[in-house]
């Protein structure tokens, strides 16, 4: 597949500070791309140089096969973006501000305004002043704005903050439908696992400036997800898990309870096998994998920090 | 470039920035009407109830007759012809010299605000034409447009030269239709004394002549938008630098305030007639005000506002294009 952006050796200091640390990584066509880390890893700095508003230190950066240090205008025609909030001019009203952008890139009619209007279902409220608009409804006006100019790549950096969770829901399968139905590449950031699980095909994660890992989110979880078994016997069990090829660890917790490290997917054929070896399993519990879990496994337990 | 101009025009008008400089003129310029209202009655009570027309007739008379004396020197000669003229003027189109029309109004008004209360309604203006965009982030979408920075500034720019222009035609307007309340709508063609020039320490006046008072306000204008302009020019390259509002709106007016206060607190600190917002009361050289510091002229006041423009906008531009965007 065709990558859309990509992205190479990327370098920023700031003064003395390294801030992002020779990033590289591609989007391809198509995908949802989560960009994961905590706080402070230099998500939203990567961003900000993706769409040009800061000059990398070193590294190139291409979009749509333009360059965007050398050819700025073709390659950000290319990219929609909200980066950090959705500020918008909260003086004029949503359809104002939509025509205000649109002036700003050639060939936009209002037949495409009432389009990305119509998308993110703001149709409704579009002639009232943004002052007046909730933060779910400036950040879908933020990204009626990001898709006016119908670009191949929507660059969304940490959209879910401060929503509701009913809002995050809805965003989530607003990203979903435009993903399937606009043939758009995402970029969304975040530093909650469980979304970028939830929504993305291929994940980077970031920390202290660094790309760790750059891996699909279904291999990235499946090696690490843990869950926890209430057996009797203990012992018995233990000793039959250990011998699973693809169960990495049997942690006990207590008397009866068990953490083991295995895939999701293989709980119904484990489940089989207890019972058969008659080991009684009370209780299956899949634990929500985090970051911190992640970072743990990456780093051998260096943890966040 | 069109839509881009209409856009920021947009912004202002919508920010209600355009609304609040209107405002302030109409609120202020009936102050400035009534006052000279006053002043007007003041000097009337102080000749006295009589016939102004006799008045004036006597002057010319007793003018006329020191004229035929050959002891006076001829340039005050020359000097006296012109203010006959001037007041044979006033009696033939039956003006009263003391309480003359709206335009009269229209002239001095500009005049006396051409230092101060213009430049002050264009850092209004102009302060937070870019900061604003740094202050409540729509900055990143603005730049992050297929438009070249420098466009997108150079569109601001010509939007504040456009706003600026069309405030000034607003306070012309205002402070006519206002003024003519009172003092009336006639007087375009009033005689008014011009062509000095100002040479080292001295007023040079042979090049003095009468010009009918719609020319001399229309010099006058053209020099108060001018002045107006590079104020705006100023603001708007402190705009770029400072991030907020705020501080951008605060030091801009302490830097007019300090020119206008400098200008009468050192008037012998000779340097200073290079700092921009001492010479920003260009109309005073058409009117042969004596100069605030010695070494002022009308072509010296305009050079020193050209470069310190151009100046401006060579930084506005360079640190717009190439500034990391980081709030
Ligand atoms: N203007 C700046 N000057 C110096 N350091 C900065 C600046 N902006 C951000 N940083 C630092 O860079 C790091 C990364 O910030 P950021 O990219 O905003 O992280 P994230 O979006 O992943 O939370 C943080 O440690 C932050 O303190
Ligand atoms: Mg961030």
């Amino acid at each position: 597949m065709e990558a859309v952006l990509s992205v190479e050796h990327l370098t920023k200091k700031i003064g003395a500070r390294t801030i992002v640390d020779d990033v590289s990584f591609e989007v391809k066509a198509g995908e949802i791309f989560g960009f994961l880390g905590p706080n402070g890893a230099g998500k939203t700095t990567t961003i900000r140089m993706l769409v040009g508003l800061i000059r990398p230190t070193s590294g190139s950066i291409v979009i749509g096969g333009y360059n965007l240090q050398s050819d700025f205008l073709q390659a950000i025609k290319q990219v929609g973006c909200i980066v950090e909030n959705p500020e918008l001019y909260p003086y004029l009203t949503g359809r104002e501000n939509l025509e205000h952008f649109a002036r700003m890139i050639d060939g936009i009619d209002t037949k495409r305004i009432e389009e990305v209007v119509r998308l993110v279902e703001l149709d409704k409220r579009i002639d009232e002043t943004v002052k007046t608009y909730s933060l779910g409804m400036r950040q879908r006006l933020g990204i009626a704005q990001a898709l006016l100019g119908d670009p191949q790549l929507l660059i969304l950096d940490e959209p879910t903050n401060g929503l509701d969770p009913a809002g995050i829901r809805e965003l989530r399968a607003f990203i979903r439908r435009l993903s399937q139905e606009q043939s758009i590449s995402i970029f969304i950031s975040s530093h909650i696992l469980y979304e970028i699980q939830l929504l993305c095909d291929r994940v980077a994660i970031i920390s202290h400036g660094k790309v760790l890992k750059t891996a699909p989110v279904v291999q990235l979880v499946g090696e690490e997800s843990k869950v926890e078994w209430s057996v009797d016997p203990l012992p018995n069990a233990v000793s039959h898990l250990s011998n699973l090829p693809y169960i990495k660890n049997v942690e006990q917790l207590g008397k009866e309870r068990l953490m083991v490290h295995m895939p999701v997917e293989k709980i119904a054929e484990t489940n089989q096998l207890l019972l058969s070896s008659k080991i009684q399993v009370s209780a299956i519990r899949p634990m929500n994998q985090t970051l911190e879990d992640i970072f743990l496994e990456i780093t051998g337990g260096e943890g966040i920090g | 470039m069109a839509k881009l101009v209409y856009n920021e025009l947009l912004k202002m008008f919508r920010k209600k920035r355009f609304l609040v400089v209107v405002l302030i003129l109409a609120v202020l310029i009936p102050i400035f009407t009534y006052a000279q209202y006053i002043t007007v009655q003041t000097t009337i009570k102080q000749i006295g109830t009589s016939d102004w027309k006799a008045i004036l007739q006597q002057q010319i008379i007793d003018q006329e007759n020191r004229l035929t004396s050959s002891r006076v020197p001829d340039e005050w000669k020359k000097w006296t012809r012109l203010t006959i003229a001037q007041e044979k003027y006033y009696l033939k189109n039956n003006i009263n010299p003391t309480s003359p029309g709206a335009p009269t109004f229209v002239r001095k008004f500009v005049e006396e605000a051409v230092a101060l209360f213009i430049p002050l309604i264009v850092v209004i203006l102009a302060a937070d034409l870019v900061s604003s965009e740094y202050g409540n982030g729509t900055i990143k979408l603005l730049l992050t447009r297929p438009v070249a920075r420098w466009k997108v500034l150079l569109s601001k720019y010509l939007a504040l030269l456009l706003s600026v222009s069309l405030v000034m035609l607003i306070t012309g307007l205002l402070s006519y239709l206002i003024s003519g309340i009172i003092f009336g709508y006639k007087g375009w063609d009033l005689p008014v004394l011009t062509g000095f020039i100002q040479q080292g320490d001295q007023l040079i006046t042979t090049q003095v002549h009468l010009i009918p008072q719609w020319k001399y306000i229309i010099f006058a204008y053209g020099l108060a938008w001018f002045s107006a302009l590079a104020v705006g020019t100023i603001s708007f390259m402190v705009s770029v630098l400072v991030r907020n509002t705020a501080t951008s709106m605060g030091v801009m007016l302490a830097a007019v305030i300090s020119g206008s206060l400098l200008s009468q607190l050192a008037p012998t600190w000779q340097s200073l007639r290079y700092f921009i917002f001492i010479n920003l009361r260009l109309t005073d050289y058409l009117a042969g005000k004596p100069v605030i510091i010695s070494g002022m002229s009308l072509p010296f006041s305009l050079a020193m506002l050209s470069i310190w423009s151009l100046v401006a906008i060579v930084i506005a531009f360079v640190v717009f294009s190439k500034k990391d965007v980081l709030n």
